[in-house]
């Protein structure tokens, strides 16, 4: 039995909270980039610079990274790998970078994104907001901006829903068996 | 999507996988275009590659995209290893695999080593070039250039001209086209065209000005200079007159057509140094679009279980 | 000593014999042949067993070979056992062996040893040989030319005399088409035949495997039909030329089954043979680059295959033959173009010519005719027959009863075969080869 976590309205405060968040941790939005991690990760970088340009006036650079050449599960998972486009537009050098996903659940990821994201340079920053936040890190990782905090059992499956992708705005929790 | 540990012709892929690889090599070539070309998947992986033939393209090719890809290359040709002391290729293989190698690149002259190798080893077999069997990443890559010209492959008008009987390029690019839904022609004397290969679906032409009309896309092949001592035909300079890719031959294929070349190029034999240099030639296109499609092929190869 | 073989279903084309019965041998020769009584005669039941068994029961071993044919050994006029030479290939002993386990109690080897049979010592050491650790009757084949080399003939007569049959440089064609003709005529003089491997070698060289759509999409050299028939061409030419005996071996092409009908219908003096892989494949199972399939003539189409039926069927093809070619491992654990040609044929021949029998092609009587009695006769030899007074060689085989090809267990050193794993109907029960018993059961 799937259970809802959030709804449309939810999202929207937490994102807005999370915009809010952001440019209080930098003191402004100077040199600051927004990178989402394909796939779940993009809009909702697209979301938050939209939400900070709301707040803060100027634009926002908003990249997206494709991680799946820097996995490391490629002998281990089930599916095989789909490669999607990476587009960094502008030079990330001494800029404070944002890594944008939708759920920070082993870490692996994030990992794996950071090694893409310093392929193209060198940040002054990395930091990381995740709308959801499940545990069961594998690596030292851990966000800097959390959108809510679900606690999940290892087998669960927690599946975000975007309106940009023809879905209704929702976080859902598919319990494991 | 990707079954088969190996990649030994084209003939064995689906019009999906093709596409696959295809999709896969166009994320490689966005990374080549970066200042740090270099990504980690294959990290601790070690790619042999085994040319039983000379090759410096292919085997460079094949070299530079497993370095691309993070992974350790060993090169074994003719010359420096032990083949020349009388070793057997099965010899030769497990030895290979007793190193602990994760891929080998394989370049022989006898068609079907890859297959044998596939069979003899549990480690992913690529085939760079078997005989007159197969070429698959030639293929690849060609197809991979036109997509990029044309932006589609159905119902291209693909000419290709030269060698076929002795030609595995020819061999993989009249399967790969033909599978994408392309009219493949091929242009040859008869005495260099394989037997029944009309049956492949293909038109066959021994007129090099008829076999050009209206061709989207022009493909010739390297001649291997020494057939001429068996009599395939009389001298280099007949070739060129009746096969010699020539500019006034070009104006016969559509205006955009893109002329290609396999290379080594044999200028003045096959082709003339003015096409070869021209506005029309991706030649080079080729070869670096060749580094995109086989860093994609070693990197799915490395995503399958064995 | 004597044997009794009891309720086998005798055939024996040769007197017209398809019935049960009853054969006693004794020392090494058939000497009665009991058979039951024609069905639906007031009479019909078995005759008594021959008085003389109850006398002497203790020196007697009694076969039942009930639910089984009853046959004349097979004969092979094309086997390649490889001694001397090349004995990590084959050995006499090893060879006849795999040859009776077939039901071959005859093979007639092919001169391509190393030395060549071209001499009265090749050919009487196979000759002893075979006396020493033989399981079978050896006819060895003396080779026409001096080395197989196509320039001056070998001493025919010297190699008739010791006890070759035919002469033949099988694994080479005579090139030159002079020697040929002196070949064919000088053979007449001893009444013997001779074997032609027919072969362009121009038009074969690099071929491994049949030139056609398949040989296109492999990649591999392909040997086009008309390597064999331009030879075949030739050499009946020069039989009607000669008037000499020609026979032709190993027909694979619908070609050289036209040029051979053709010439049988002028009266020209030819026989020929095939072999089981020549029905029973088509080129299409190279497709896995298998070396076991690579053989020389090559495995050619379906419409090949139909040719050579046919030709089986009309009598245009008199013999089934194996050209048995065993190699070791090693010379076929290699890449295509640098493996061995030939096939490791002994012991499958005979189910694989049973198929024949399935498809209607030939009746069981025509597969013996072409399998024993034919070759003997092209051969002169006396065996294919169950007369008695004929030596004792014969074949008990259950026709019913199907087996697993297993290379792996061919008492042949050759373990080439393109057919492992194949199921195949006819297992050879027993075989006797001069009044020696081989049970295989």
């Amino acid at each position: 039995m799937s259970k809802q976590l959030l709804d449309y309205n939810d999202i929207k405060r937490v994102l807005r909270r999370m915009a809010h968040e952001i440019i209080e941790k930098n003191k402004g939005t100077e040199n600051l980039c927004l990178v989402g991690i394909q796939k779940g990760g993009v809009i909702l970088a697209r979301r938050l610079a939209s939400q900070i340009e709301l707040i803060e006036s100027g634009r926002i650079a908003v990249g997206i990274l494709d991680i799946t050449f820097y996995r490391d599960d490629l002998n281990t998972k089930e599916e095989q790998p789909v490669v999607k486009r990476t587009e960094i537009p502008c030079t990330i050098n001494n800029k404070t970078v944002v890594l944008v996903d939708d759920v920070l659940f082993t870490g692996r990821s994030i990992r794996a994104a950071m090694d893409a994201l310093i392929d193209f340079g060198r940040p002054a920053y990395i930091q990381l907001a995740v709308l959801i936040d499940r545990g069961h890190r594998e690596l030292p990782i851990r966000a800097d901006y959390v959108g809510k905090n679900i606690p999940t059992s290892f087998n669960d499956r927690v599946e975000v829903f975007l309106e940009e992708d023809g879905k209704k705005d929702k976080v859902i929790l598919v319990p494991g068996l | 999507m990707f079954k088969a540990k190996d990649l030994l012709g084209i003939k064995e892929l689906t019009t999906d996988e093709i596409y696959y690889i295809l999709e896969t090599a166009s994320g490689f070539k966005d990374v080549l275009q970066r200042d740090i070309k270099k990504v980690p998947p294959l990290r601790g992986k070690t790619v042999v590659n085994l040319f039983f033939e000379p090759s410096t393209r292919t085997r460079i090719s094949f070299e530079l995209a497993a370095k691309r890809l993070s992974a350790d290359v060993i090169n074994l040709s003719t010359t420096t290893s032990s083949v020349v002391k009388g070793e057997t290729l099965k010899d030769t293989a497990l030895t290979i695999k007793a190193l602990g190698a994760d891929f080998v690149v394989i370049r022989h002259s006898s068609a079907g080593v890859p297959h044998f190798l596939s069979r003899l080893l549990n480690i992913s077999v690529i085939n760079a070039g078997d005989g007159a069997n197969e070429h698959p990443t030639q293929a690849l890559l060609d197809l991979f250039t036109v997509l990029s010209y044309k932006k589609k492959i159905k119902d291209l008008t693909i000419a290709i001209i030269g060698d076929i009987t002795h030609s595995r390029v020819a061999r993989s690019n009249i399967y790969a086209f033909t599978k994408l839904g392309a009219q493949v022609r091929v242009i040859c004397p008869p005495t260099l065209m394989p037997a029944e290969v009309k049956s492949l679906g293909i038109e066959i032409y021994s007129n090099m000005e008829e076999g050009l009309k209206k061709a989207d896309v022009i493909m010739t092949l390297r001649l291997q200079l020494e057939r001429q001592s068996k009599a395939f035909f009389p001298s280099l300079e007949e070739y060129f007159y009746l096969y010699g890719l020539t500019t006034e031959r070009v104006k016969l294929a559509k205006d955009n057509a893109i002329v290609m070349h396999p290379g080594p190029m044999n200028r003045g034999v096959e082709i003339e140094s003015e096409v070869a240099d021209g506005p029309q030639s991706v030649i080079l296109e080729q070869v670096t679009n060749g580094l995109a499609v086989r860093m994609a092929v070693l990197y799915l190869l490395a995503g399958v279980k064995k | 000593m004597k044997i009794l073989i009891k309720n086998g279903r005798i055939i024996d084309p040769l007197q017209d014999i398809d019935r049960k019965g009853d054969i006693l041998i004794e020392d090494g020769k058939i000497r009665e042949i009991t058979l039951v009584r024609k069905r639906g005669s007031a009479e019909a039941r078995k005759k008594k067993v021959p008085d003389f068994r109850a006398s002497e029961l203790s020196n007697f071993r009694t076969i039942d070979a009930s639910g089984c044919i009853v046959i004349p050994g097979l004969v092979d006029m094309h086997t390649h056992l490889r001694e001397p030479g090349f004995e990590y290939k084959e050995t006499i002993k090893t060879g006849t062996k795999a040859a009776v386990r077939g039901g071959f109690t005859s093979v007639c080897c092919m001169p391509n040893t190393n030395p060549v049979n071209d001499t009265i010592a090749v050919t009487e050491f196979i000759i002893k040989k075979t006396l020493k650790e033989g399981s079978c009757t050896v006819y060895p084949i003396g080779a026409i030319t001096k080395g197989q080399n196509d320039e001056e003939l070998a001493e025919l007569e010297a190699l008739k005399r010791s006890g070759c049959i035919a002469f033949s440089d099988d694994g080479r064609p005579v090139a030159n088409s002079l020697i040929m003709r002196h070949a064919l005529e000088y053979s007449k003089i001893f009444d013997v035949p001779i074997i032609s491997h027919c072969e362009d070698l121009h038009l074969s060289e690099g071929g491994v495997m049949n030139e056609g759509f398949v040989s296109t999409i492999l990649g591999l050299r392909g040997i086009p039909k008309a390597a064999e028939e331009i030879m075949v061409a030739r050499d009946l030419t020069l039989c009607r030329l000669t008037g000499g005996r020609l026979h032709i071996a190993h027909v694979s092409s619908e070609g050289s089954v036209r040029l051979i009908r053709d010439a049988k219908a002028r009266g020209i003096n030819v026989t020929a043979e095939t072999c089981p892989h020549y029905f029973s494949l088509t080129d299409e199972s190279l497709i896995s680059y298998d070396t076991n399939l690579k053989v020389n003539p090559p495995i050619r189409t379906e419409k090949d295959v139909e040719a050579i039926k046919q030709g089986l069927k009309d009598g245009t093809i008199d013999v089934i033959a194996t050209d048995h070619a065993p190699h070791h491992i090693d010379d076929k654990t290699k890449e295509f173009d640098a493996a061995s040609f030939g096939i490791s044929g002994l012991e499958t021949a005979f189910s694989l010519g049973l198929q024949l029998v399935g498809q209607e092609v030939l009746d069981l009587k025509q597969l013996i005719m072409k399998m024993s009695v034919t070759p003997s006769n092209i051969m002169r030899i006396p065996k294919g027959t169950l007369s008695s007074g004929a030596d004792a060689d014969l074949a008990i085989i259950n026709l019913e009863h199907s087996f697993v090809v297993d290379s792996s267990r061919f008492l042949s050193k050759g373990k080439n075969s393109p057919f492992n794993g194949w199921t195949l109907k006819g297992t050879v029960e027993k075989t006797i080869a001069m009044g020696k018993v081989y049970d295989w059961t």
